[in-house]
């Protein structure tokens, strides 16, 4: 029994970086996994993974004029994100680029210039901090801060959820009967880049929207309806935050990789075995149902 | 009689193309009208039109009803993304938008409509089914559960007959009798010119410009479907910029200037 409690829930109780950093990870979960849903729904996974690039120079600025200070590094990212994504739509409007290689561009120049910054000033420890977080060591502000983006985030997609299923779901509907439909939209779009800031501070910029999309698509393997498919993806992130830490604490790796692992292993189970799709169940369908 | 609808000189279109051309008249409230028209003849953007969507280049629609909310829609089926995850019942008890919106509750007595509705379009047992594994035919029922929740004085059906067999056209306009029976005022584009003869009493043959509009039978008449389709076989690129007569009483009505863009003349 005591091996079980040291290797389960001794490293929470004996120490408080550990404590710290469960915490963070599962309110990162929390919100970020219901976000990640509906980005896949939307056919948005991987704008999700360049913004989360795109924040980097922004951040890298503010680490520059102030170090590693939460407040700069997070003001710093909102504005280089929003940056790209405006000058991505202009690109789109007025060129022969389209959205997704416009945003390539961007993403990809934003994150060498984000390296770049951060390489003329800090150390390769500060690089690293940048690009893979450091959910070990989540300060009192930064975990306020990944907490508060998960309250709003649960509320805040609470009140939009109706119009945004329907806009997802049938978009001409929703414009039929209503105008609630592309607020509803930037208010989800607002929820992504909070929960990029998150995950970035958790994560890195490489792994940011690690937590959105893996979970997602777990739940994708396991659920036909939005409802469930968004709680099994909460629930896979929970677990994947828990046991990523664990696996870091007991094989000395590190924290934000193997969360991310952890979650990629449940992903690739769920992809074999999953009920809705599942690479297994495609093999060997069982008989057919009478009607 | 009201009219539900008032057309006065309207024009809508893209890009300053119209799609449809000065188009005037009225559709009395109760009325069972079916437009019919070639391809790209602009029926689908006068119903996007009367719903709201697009907005006009000239002239204007007006509503017997102005609450917005009174008007319900099916468009052609291709907007909806049939791979998202919900189901049968929770995309008809969309149609109870109006009364629940963004934060209402579905109380008991919604909940007994909603079954109402998928019933009486042959769907009761498919409740739980994701709308991925439903058929075209089934599709359309269920979208017309939807409507049938909508409750409007105004439905407005986008080629609703398409792509779906015999049997369920049939019981799906048996609902649209109901709502005529009822005295709500049902517009739909149709391409089955021999069904339209048969079962609507009231006809708009569009090709871009109104060719004809009144009783089916004086309205179908092979003089005017051979027109539409010339008409519209003389989509111009290269469109002038049309001069409304109305607005200018020195400037001829080019006969194939249709196609012409809308702006102020230089």
């Amino acid at each position: 029994m005591s091996t079980l409690y040291q290797i389960f829930i001794g490293p929470f109780t004996e120490f408080e970086f550990m404590r710290r950093a469960l915490a963070g990870a599962l309110a990162l979960a929390l919100g970020a996994s219901p976000i990640g849903v509906f980005l896949m729904l939307r056919r948005m996974s991987l704008v999700g993974d360049a913004m989360a690039h795109a924040i980097l120079p922004g951040a890298a600025v503010g680490f520059l004029l102030s170090g590693l200070n939460l407040f700069a590094m997070t003001a710093g990212g909102l504005i280089a994100g929003f940056v790209v994504a405006l000058l991505t739509g202009l690109v789109a409007r007025t060129t022969e680029l389209k959205e997704d290689a416009a945003l390539a561009t961007f993403y990809l120049l934003s994150l060498a210039i984000g390296v770049t910054i951060i390489s003329l000033k800090g150390t390769n420890i500060d690089l690293l901090h940048v690009l893979f977080g450091n959910v070990l060591a989540l300060d009192d502000q930064t975990l306020l801060l990944i907490a508060a983006n998960a309250t709003i985030t649960l509320v805040l997609l609470a009140l939009i959820y109706r119009p945004l299923v329907i806009e997802c779901v049938d978009p001409g509907f929703m414009r039929a009967v209503s105008r609630a439909g592309g607020p509803a939209h930037l208010a989800f779009l607002v929820l992504v880049v909070l929960n990029l800031v998150s995950g970035f501070h958790a994560l890195g910029t490489l792994l940011a929207v690690g937590m959105m999309m893996l979970p997602a698509a777990i739940g994708r393997f396991w659920a036909r309806d939005i409802t469930r498919m968004m709680l099994i993806a909460t629930v896979s992130g929970v677990l994947a935050g828990y046991a990523g830490l664990l696996v870091s604490f007991h094989f000395g790796v590190a924290s934000g990789p193997a969360i991310i692992l952890v979650a990629g292993v449940l992903y690739l189970a769920s992809l074999l075995f999953g009920q809705v799709g599942g690479l297994v169940r495609q093999l060997f369908p069982g008989r057919h149902l009478e009607a | 009689m009201t009219a539900a609808l008032r057309f006065r000189n309207l024009t809508l279109g893209y890009d300053r193309h119209p799609a449809v051309h000065h188009l005037d008249g009225a559709v009395e409230s109760g009325a069972l009208m079916a437009v019919v028209g070639p391809n790209g003849a602009g029926k689908s953007t006068l119903f996007k039109g009367i719903i709201g969507v697009i907005k006009p280049l000239a002239g204007r629609i007006e509503r017997g009803d102005p609450n917005p909310q009174n008007v319900a829609y099916l468009p052609q089926a291709a907007e909806i993304d049939r791979t998202f995850p919900i189901n049968v019942y929770d995309m008809v008890s969309m149609g109870l938008w109006r009364r629940a919106g963004t934060f209402g509750g579905i109380d008991r007595g919604a909940r007994s409509s909603i079954e109402q509705a998928i019933a009486a379009v042959g769907l009761a047992g498919f409740e739980n089914r994701a709308i991925a594994t439903l058929s075209g035919g089934q599709m359309q029922r269920m979208l017309f559960a939807r409507l049938l929740l909508q409750d409007a004085r105004v439905i407005v059906l986008d080629e609703p007959f398409n792509a779906v067999d015999a049997k369920t056209s049939a019981d799906l306009f048996d609902l649209v009798r109901r709502w005529h029976g009822e005295r709500r005022t049902v517009l739909t584009a149709m391409h089955d010119i021999d069904f339209v003869r048969e079962n609507f009493p009231e006809t708009l043959l569009l090709a871009r410009e109104p060719v004809a509009w009144g009783r089916t039978a004086n309205v179908l008449t092979p003089e005017n479907l051979l027109a539409a389709r010339r008409m519209c076989e003389a989509f111009d690129q290269q469109a002038e910029p049309c001069v409304d007569e109305q607005t200018s009483a020195l400037a001829p009505r080019g006969g194939l200037a249709d196609a012409a863009t809308h702006q102020p003349r230089r």
